[in-house]
């Protein structure tokens, strides 16, 4: 089963605000899922940004540059994966290789969708990802950062540790790789016993067995 | 204590509270489409578990699927077919609802839910898909979920939440004329921005709220989520009760009535608190249009599109620049007149009877203009059934639009429906994103009036100009 627990890996800065779910994976690849499943995507990632016409790669995008080659880390700007609720949008950023997204903030589907896949999303304030992306761009060579989820410290490719916030069961979750149906159903008699309660009071909301 | 409206339902449903936020709510409906396909399913597959409680769950045909007359499993798009097929298969080795291509319950699922009573107030409801806010205008919790979330609802009927904030938007006023729902919600999120939603459960409400019908507030809903909320809400009222008495999978008869004195319990309580309150002057509100790659870049028709050099900063600069570059408009242009390639009406917030009869009204006499392309595209079998009834379909196809069957379509450009590199289209659907509806094409959103205006005019048009 996956997990995640610390990640050492080359950061690659994508500082747009409002990067929508369907510029992460374009619609026109989410009907593969039906015979392919969840894998696959990587190489669909940001497809009309990383891609021209004749689908050659546009040597100027970032993810694209020599020097991001490999990146597993993506710095973002606010709002980062807004739009449809498409899960296809983290299987494709793990896909190609990226387990942690950072930026100010998150489209909450995608936040959700992101965790359910291993693939951490750190929110931090504004100024601090602008700080981390303007290292990664400076240009000394070192682009590496470390995001520790034990400690919940990310080391800057400067070499200064920041903290940050995760919820603990989210955290619990990555760090142990929890099988969420499996714990559901350990639960399986209280929930028998909340839905007897909630048929009587609200029977108008059921609907007769089928089959 | 005076609690909201989405305080009320969140409570009714918590199986257990997981602390620091989260809980294991009950589900009471699901809602598969194709593209989610036979995947869902999986897990209960690996299980070898039956589906606890199939009847409690849907399913149809919308995303992937062509809308061209005489369609059938084959879509335009590889993978599709096995999306639909899957689907099928899996829907009825489960036992659950399925309203198959060809049956005239298919449709958009957001469409179909609340018009088939499928969606009632006090329900919570989820479906893999962002825009299952619509159905929050009955009064509902809804909202949309990943693949991942969608197997643990089918295989349990349950699903973890972390608990949003609670944001009402007041609408105060009522609008003028010749303005609709899709303005009304263009223009809150062009006044509070994209973002302003995150971590929000949003209750619109105010007097130009409740002076709508079902279908508008469903409209006002659906793009709750293009301000980032993942839920949005209108409280259920006598109008609500009305619309849902008699409809298919809706309560009947003794049931129905004690489902409505729950309802009437529903409402926000005089008092309740909001972590965020915002008031907004419906009156000021004129037909509304976007300009560039995201719903908040909107402005009223008679406005125009803003210039980067007067950007407060070099951000706001840089994203004004990068917008205006992919839409191919110049800084501080007036929007009116600007011309239009293809015009679009339909998807989950427009596509409606109420809409189809509003843009008739428009189109009644009067022919596209010379090198547009225009679609209707209804929202659902019922909906195609009773424009054509009302002779809705004449009017759309004599003023020179395609008159389609049912689904996403132009929306999600799957199904092999998409424009062209470079056209620019105006659009009755909810996301301006770049490449949504084909690679390059640029898109305006506004109202399915606004589209039939801008689609005879061959140019973005103030419809007040046209209306009778």
């Amino acid at each position: 089963m996956d997990n995640f627990d610390v990640l050492t890996g080359k950061a690659a800065p994508l500082m747009r605000a409002n990067i929508d779910t369907d510029a992460i994976l374009p619609s026109r690849y989410l009907t593969r899922s039906s015979s392919q499943g969840k894998a696959g995507f990587g190489q669909f990632l940001f497809a009309d940004w990383r891609f021209d016409d004749a689908g050659k790669p546009r040597p100027d995008f970032v993810l694209n540059r020599p020097e991001y080659k490999g990146a597993q880390i993506l710095l973002a700007g606010e709002n980062m994966g807004c739009g449809s609720s498409r899960e296809h949008a983290p299987w494709a950023l793990k896909g190609f290789g990226i387990r942690c997204v950072i930026a100010p903030s998150f489209g909450e589907i995608f936040f959700n969708n992101c965790f359910k896949n291993f693939v951490l999303p750190i929110a931090l304030d504004a100024a601090t990802v602008g700080k981390l992306a303007a290292q990664v761009e400076a240009g000394t060579g070192n682009r590496t950062m470390t995001v520790d989820l034990r400690q919940k410290t990310i080391t800057a490719p400067d070499g200064s540790a920041i903290g940050f916030t995760i919820d603990e069961q989210r955290r619990q979750a990555l760090l142990k790789g929890l099988d969420p149906i499996g714990e559901t159903l350990l639960m399986w008699d209280e929930i028998t016993a909340w839905r007897t309660k909630d048929q009587a009071k609200r029977p108008w909301a059921y609907l007769p067995k089928s089959g | 204590m005076a609690l909201s409206l989405f305080e009320k339902i969140w409570r009714e449903h918590v199986i257990r509270d997981l602390g620091n936020g989260y809980a294991l709510l009950h589900i009471d409906r699901n809602v598969n489409h194709d593209l989610v396909g036979s995947l869902v399913f999986e897990p209960l597959d690996k299980l070898k578990r039956r589906m606890p409680f199939p009847e409690l769950n849907f399913a149809t045909m919308d995303h992937g699927i062509d809308t061209d007359p005489g369609r059938g499993d084959e879509t335009k798009i590889p993978g599709g077919k096995d999306g639909v097929q899957g689907l099928r298969r899996k829907s009825k080795e489960y036992g659950v609802h399925l309203f198959d291509l060809g049956d005239v319950r298919q449709g958009i699922v957001h469409v179909i839910t609340p018009e088939l009573g499928i969606a009632l107030p006090g329900l919570t409801l989820v479906c893999g898909d962002s825009h299952t806010t619509t159905v929050g205008g009955m009064g509902a919790l809804c909202w949309g979920a990943g693949v991942t979330e969608i197997e643990h609802v089918l295989a349990t009927q349950t699903l973890l939440v972390e608990k949003p904030k609670a944001l009402r938007i007041l609408f105060e006023g009522r609008v003028a004329k010749g303005v609709t729902p899709k303005d009304m919600i263009l223009y809150a999120i062009g006044q509070l921005g994209a973002k302003a939603g995150n971590g929000y459960c949003v209750e619109f409400a105010g007097e130009a709220i409740r002076a709508l019908p079902v279908e508008g507030r469903l409209t006002v809903c659906n793009m709750a989520i293009e301000m980032a909320a993942r839920f949005g809400m209108v409280a259920a009222d006598d109008t609500t009760f009305e619309y849902i008495a008699g409809r298919p999978f809706a309560p009947k008869g003794a049931l129905f009535d004690q489902g409505v004195r729950y309802w009437r319990t529903l409402p926000s309580d005089p008092g309740a608190a909001f972590d965020r309150e915002v008031t907004l002057d419906a009156g000021k509100i004129e037909p509304q249009i976007t300009w560039g790659t995201s719903p908040q870049d909107v402005i009223g028709v008679s406005g125009r599109v803003p210039d980067p050099a007067k950007a407060p900063n070099a951000e706001q600069r840089g994203y004004l620049e990068r917008a205006l570059k992919y839409a191919g408009l110049a800084p501080g242009a007036p929007i009116d007149g600007t011309p239009i390639d293809v015009a679009f009406i339909g998807s989950c917030t427009n596509s409606r009877l109420s809409d189809l009869r509003r843009a008739a009204q428009i189109l009644k006499g009067r022919k596209v203009a010379k090198g547009v392309t225009a679609w209707c595209v209804p929202g659902s079998g019922q909906v195609k059934r009773d424009a054509e009834a009302e002779g809705i379909d004449r009017v759309f196809r004599d003023a020179g639009f395609e008159w389609r069957e049912p689904g996403c379509s132009m929306c999600v450009a799957l199904g092999g429906d998409k424009f062209g590199p470079g056209q620019r289209s105006i659009s009755s659907t909810n996301r301006n994103f770049e490449n949504r509806q084909g690679v390059g094409v640029r898109t305006h959103l506004a109202s399915p009036e606004m589209v039939a205006a801008a689609a005879v005019t061959g140019r973005i048009t103030d419809v007040r100009k046209l209306a009778v």
